[in-house]
């Protein structure tokens, strides 16, 4: 195996794990704060539409991100007002989300199959992206990409350093006691939802304009479900999502490089990898829990808040 | 009182549904269905279908009605789209392997409908089977391939095992074979039909192992876009011409023309003609045709147009023996071509040569 293939089969990777990462992050915030939205998938497909479409009738990559991000937000603005103002089952909501996500955007889509966009060139930074393995490695992705990172690290400092995040982690451990001691449960788990929907657009948006320039009905083909899982996986730690991210994307990229080297192992099995490893983590977890030694799983998940005032 | 109401414009809008049902009965329009694999967007095998039912729909007009299904998975769903369909037409195209079992399935609840099953082998009284020569056209491209190559590795992003992705195979790397000795063909399994996603990273992969032509027989546009990224790769459109997303680097095409087959079926329905049929079509009827020849030098394409001639007037057969199947064991002698049924309609092996594994 030379360089340049081992190369290609880490960008391959990293590009893969990006919409993962995204969609992932967006998701943990979403879950941190006590809520459980499945429209995930719902959420990525409308914004690799919008990303698509505003790039085909703008070219600015810039405002094609944004559109796929308020899409994202838009989408997830529904769920928001459901779950949080109406009380309906966050199970059920979600997954009509994402029922709704992806006829709504196979439908407004139609049109825009036959087009084409430009691609959006990855970065190319003078000096830097020229040194030998370490410049393609690590200097010349997509600027998504680079965003990607640092969103879970964003997301780890907001979660972790800041009193936002410690009230935003309390409000899904324990609502009615965040909401006894003052903290307003529902602003603070409708932003969460909100940014779960931006990082679902952008990362829908990244599969669109950079992944395959291309729109495609249905394109996202359930990586928002392996998304969710990711946010399992990771127990509920940022860091982790990269991790599992590229694991999960990892597996698709090196499962067809294998193929080219004719090593095969079913691709059947491959694909329920993902799921299997997140049951395990998730009973893992669980066993876990019960020596108390280290509860990661938000104890309101999935619980509908009732305002007593 | 407004219960009385309701119940007598129920009964109102029940008759008017009645008469409207026996009236068209009367005025005799054939009801003609279409189910299909992936959205017809996808540019590739279900466009070329949909093309052919609005092909249909121009040439009939008020004689016919059609209802296409989209994105029909090939599981329980199939059946119950199929059976839900043959309630109210008189002819149904299933347009993809998988729908076979449920297609035979379903005929049988439905003896008075008739069914038409693309890329399949069975039959039944109101079943017809219909499918195109496409390793006509695999065997255009594979040559294409060995002589345009570079690094003598074809990259090959195939879907399921079925004999129809085998045909393609084994058609595309013996033409390429015979006109380049050197040549290797890389083949991939994606397991899908459509995921734009995974058929980028599968050309990728590809690429990256030193491909710099890919064949696919997925349906979507995906890998064409990542061989117009990446210098001195070719690529072939699949089921439709691609070249909008590959304007330097589609060479050719195989283009899927079902219009007139489609047409000819509908018309037999209209005209209490049809019957059981098993149509396996190629170039020379003009099921299978091609994209225009681009980014090659002139003296090849012309040389591609007379082969495409040569098979079309039966001079050449993709399948002529000598050929050995991948163990080494002979499949076709000195000479011989192989007949549609078995050998071709249920092909499982690959041919000598082939350095992969075959995939179970």
């Amino acid at each position: 195996m030379n360089e340049s293939l081992l190369i290609n089969i880490i960008i391959g990777i990293s590009i893969a794990s990006v919409p993962l990462i995204f969609a992932a992050i967006g998701e943990l915030v979403v879950e941190r704060s006590g809520v459980l939205n499945l429209g995930v998938e719902g959420m990525m497909i409308v914004g690799a539409l919008l990303g698509f479409v505003v790039q085909f009738h703008t070219g600015s990559p810039f405002i094609a991100v944004l559109a796929a991000l308020l899409g994202g937000m838009a989408i997830a603005s529904i769920f928001a007002f459901l779950t949080q103002f109406l009380l309906t089952n966050q199970v059920a909501t979600g997954l009509a989300l994402t029922l709704f996500g992806l006829g709504f955007s196979a439908f407004v889509g139609r049109g825009y199959t036959e087009e084409t966009i430009q691609l959006i060139t990855s970065t190319h930074i003078p000096v830097l992206s020229d040194i030998p393995i370490v410049g393609p490695l690590l200097f010349s992705y997509n600027p998504l990409v680079y965003l990607a990172f640092f969103m879970v690290y964003l997301v780890w400092w907001f979660l972790f350093k800041t009193k936002q995040g410690l009230i935003l982690r309390s409000i899904g451990d324990n609502h009615d006691a965040a909401h006894a001691i003052g903290h307003n449960v529902i602003r603070y788990r409708v932003m969460a939802i909100l940014f779960g929907g931006a990082m679902a657009g952008i990362g829908g948006a990244f599969l669109s304009l950079v992944q395959v320039p291309i729109w495609g009905e249905d394109m996202t083909a359930g990586r928002g479900w392996i998304a969710l899982g990711l946010v399992v996986f990771s127990s509920w730690q940022p860091f982790r999502v990269i991790l599992g991210a590229i694991i999960f994307g990892g597996i698709t990229i090196l499962q067809l490089h294998a193929q080219g080297f004719d090593i095969r192992i079913s691709a059947q099995y491959l694909s329920m990898l993902p799921y299997l490893a997140t049951i395990i983590i998730l009973v893992s977890l669980r066993m876990r829990a019960k020596n108390k030694t280290n509860r990661t799983m938000p104890n309101c998940l999935g619980r509908i808040f009732h305002s007593t005032t | 009182m407004s219960n009385i109401r309701l119940t007598s414009i129920l009964k109102l809008s029940l008759l008017s549904a009645v008469l409207a049902f026996t009236s068209n009965v009367f005025a005799d329009p054939v009801k003609a269905a279409f189910v299909y694999i992936g959205p017809t967007g996808d540019h590739g095998w279900t466009f070329a279908h949909d093309q052919g039912a609005k092909y249909v729909k121009e040439h009939m007009g008020d004689d016919v009605v059609i209802t296409t299904v989209e994105s029909v998975a090939e599981n329980s769903d199939s059946e119950r789209t199929i059976t839900s369909l043959a309630r109210k037409n008189d002819i149904i195209f299933t347009t993809s392997f998988g729908y076979m079992n449920p297609t035979i399935k379903v005929a049988k609840r439905y003896p008075d409908v008739k069914f038409e099953h693309a890329t399949g082998y069975m039959l039944a009284d109101n079943v017809s089977v219909y499918s195109a020569r496409f390793y006509e056209g695999r065997h255009i491209i594979g040559k294409l391939a060995g002589k345009m190559t570079k690094s003598n590795v074809i990259g090959y992003i195939a879907s399921f095992p079925i004999p129809e992705v085998i045909r393609g195979i084994n058609a595309a790397y013996l033409a390429a074979k015979s006109v380049n000795p050197d040549i290797q063909i890389k083949i991939v399994w994606v397991y899908t039909w459509y995921d734009p996603g995974k058929e980028a990273d599968a050309a990728n992969a590809l690429i990256a192992q030193g491909a710099d032509i890919i064949m696919q027989h997925t349906d979507s546009t995906a890998a064409m876009t990542v061989a117009e990224e990446t210098e001195g790769v070719y690529a072939f459109g699949q089921a439709s011409d691609m070249g909008e997303w590959g304007p330097t680097s589609q060479l050719t095409g195989i283009i899927d023309d079902w219009g007139p087959y489609y047409l000819a079926r509908v018309q037999a329905v209209k005209d209490g003609t049809w019957t059981s049929t098993d149509t396996f079509d190629g170039i020379a009827e003009g099921m299978v045709e091609f994209a225009p020849m681009a980014n090659m030098p002139k003296d090849l394409a012309s040389w591609a147009e007379r082969t495409i001639n040569a098979i079309g007037n039966g001079y050449i057969h993709p399948f002529t023996g000598p050929i050995n199947k991948q163990d080494g064991s002979p499949w076709l002698a000195e000479g011989e071509t192989p007949p549609a049924y078995p050998d071709l309609l249920t092909m499982d092996f690959y041919v000598e040569g082939i350095d992969s594994k075959y995939p179970n």
